[in-house]
């Protein structure tokens, strides 16, 4: 981490994906795939052969708990009753298995089984930039610095389907102002942790999407310090699971939900907009600031509704009308007075 | 190389199980809960996975007959189309069903607001007039419209993967390696059907210009070397 050379990949410059080493195909590569086809479950059918033969042929297909997963504990905390919500909340099963996160595979299934082994000990987080003191956070300290607590927030994707999530956590605000943010702070940039050893997603470009790792984000500093803007560390009462952005991971829940950036090793606040992953990618599909907004399509799909993903099997979603900043806008809508919403997308 | 009809019999079978086990197998997947925690996205992704593949199986058909001189490979060619119509069927169902929940409205604003959407609409009005144009009967009704008519597929052929590559968020290494696919196996039949060869103007022989590809010209080739 305390590599120079590895400081300008993330949110000051883009480096690694120029580099030629990174076009190669490593060995490893190789032996990771065949990890995954036992991720998949296909060991597991082997395995799971001689006890469950009489429970029939559907059986042959279940117990994953043959693989080692990954540890969660509980937490400690207080509920937030400012942020709780009526509407069903979305089952755990559900939120840790289908998930965005390309470092692990952009299918949705595959971040659940490609992080089963992700090491979050020991974990680095560093706030620096345009800040009084620069501090680095280790594992311990996400969770014991600032006081959890656990607030319900519905999380919309960009892709128009939605989850309602319980997350455990601090608000930004909090730990910006333990490293005391200068005047001349303007901006709030992210970087996801870089290690193609770990994810394969950022090693091989046919798993990773296409993305420039490592997956930055962004925000202003006055959405930054703003309440809902929440550093989560766990879900539904435990340590986030990697799939879901362990150790520590941002929730904006009146953004899209490729803002919500996961496994975070630093924070660097800035007197200038910083780049952001899915913007540099395509600009003119995805904004900097990426509000949910039903009446601003994304070029490709229309954002006015979402299907929500709730309990029940293939047939209990519902389609539902999207709201403006995912009915956030009580608390955000002032950050955006005056602007265009259709310009500053 | 001759294909006794007992060869030809046990290829249709063989076919059928290619194209049978991946809609067991989705169905072991979704009904065991193993398609992801949500499977809706899942079971669209897989589905339209299957029709893009059966799509290159078919037009794969006729290059292999010829190149392997085994004319009775054409006549699995039908049943391999159908398992594109098949995939394709399910698909849009699992589309408009899972994921739009019959929200017809909203289907309509979806196919006008998704351009990607539009496409993969087109392409299976072909898929579906193919397949209710296929059995003998309408062949014999049709005439040569038949052929006509069923040389839509090369623009499901252009229509499927740009679809494909229109619809994912930034993962195109895979459609691009689609697109190639198709442009080769349009490319062969350019080539070996002549497409794109300069022929004499039936009354201004000197003219130069080139022959456009059209439908007629593809049609003539396809008749000759279909069956």
């Amino acid at each position: 981490m305390s590599n120079p050379q590895k400081y300008t990949q993330g949110i000051l410059k883009k480096a690694t994906w120029n580099s030629p080493e990174q076009e190669v195909t490593p060995e490893q590569v190789f032996n990771d795939r065949r990890a995954i086809v036992k991720a998949l479950g296909l060991g597991a059918i082997g395995a799971s052969l001689p006890g469950h033969v009489q429970a029939g042929i559907f059986d042959l297909f279940g117990k994953k708990d043959a693989q080692p997963s990954f540890i969660t504990t509980d937490l400690t905390f207080k509920q937030n009753s400012r942020y709780t919500t009526e509407e069903t909340l979305t089952p755990y099963e559900k939120v840790s298995r289908h998930n965005n996160f390309y470092e692990f595979g952009t299918a949705k299934h595959e971040p659940a089984n490609n992080a089963r082994k992700f090491k979050v000990d020991p974990w680095k987080l560093v706030i620096e930039g345009e800040v009084d003191h620069p501090i680095t956070l280790d594992l311990d300290d996400l969770t014991q610095l600032i006081a959890l607590e656990e607030r319900t927030y519905r999380l919309r994707c960009v892709e128009a389907w939605s989850m309602v999530v319980p997350w455990v956590g601090f608000p930004l605000a909090a730990l910006l102002k333990k490293a005391g943010v200068k005047t001349s702070a303007t901006h709030v940039a992210f970087e996801t942790l870089f290690d193609p050893e770990q994810m394969p997603g950022q090693k091989n470009r046919l798993m990773g999407g296409g993305i420039h790792y490592p997956y930055v984000e962004g925000l202003t500093i006055e959405e930054a310090m703003n309440d809902l803007s929440f550093m989560a560390v766990g879900l539904y009462g435990k340590t986030l699971p990697p799939q879901n952005g362990a150790p520590i991971r941002l929730v904006v829940p009146w953004k899209y939900g490729f803002k919500s950036i996961k496994s975070i090793v630093r924070i660097r606040v800035m007197d200038k907009q910083p780049p952001t992953s899915w913007n540099q990618l395509a600009s003119h599909e995805y904004g900097f600031y990426a509000n949910v907004n039903p009446k601003v399509s994304h070029p490709r799909w229309s954002q006015a509704s979402e299907r929500r993903i709730t309990e029940g099997g293939l047939f209990s979603a519902t389609r539902i009308p999207t709201q403006m900043f995912n009915g956030y806008g009580e608390y955000v809508s002032d950050l955006y007075k005056g602007m265009n919403l259709r310009e500053y997308y | 190389m001759r294909l006794s009809p007992r060869s030809v019999l046990l290829l249709k079978v063989v076919f059928h199980f290619i194209g049978l086990v991946p809609i067991a197998y989705l169905l072991l997947l979704v009904l065991n809960d193993q398609a992801g925690g949500d499977p809706v996205q899942f079971i669209i992704h897989y589905t339209g996975m299957g029709t893009i593949n059966a799509v290159v199986a078919t037009l794969l058909i006729s290059p292999l007959a010829k190149q392997l001189k085994l004319a009775a490979l054409m006549q699995t060619r039908r049943l391999v189309g159908l398992y594109a119509f098949v995939y394709g069927l399910l698909h849009i169902a699992a589309f408009v069903s899972f994921d739009l929940l019959f929200a017809w409205s909203f289907l309509l604003e979806e196919i006008i607001k998704r351009p990607y959407i539009m496409v993969g609409t087109a392409g299976f009005v072909i898929l579906l007039l193919l397949a209710v144009t296929s059995p003998k009967f309408m062949m014999r009704k049709l005439g040569r419209r038949w052929q006509k008519l069923h040389n839509a597929i090369y623009l499901l052929a252009i229509l499927a993967p740009v679809h494909f590559y229109w619809s994912v968020k930034s993962e195109i290494i895979e459609p691009s390696i689609y697109i190639g696919v198709f442009i080769f196996l349009l490319g062969y039949r350019a080539v070996t059907r002549g497409w794109f060869a300069k022929k004499p103007h039936p009354k201004a022989v000197n003219s130069t210009t080139n022959a456009s590809p059209s439908p007629n010209h593809a049609s003539r080739s396809a008749g000759t070397s279909g069956r």
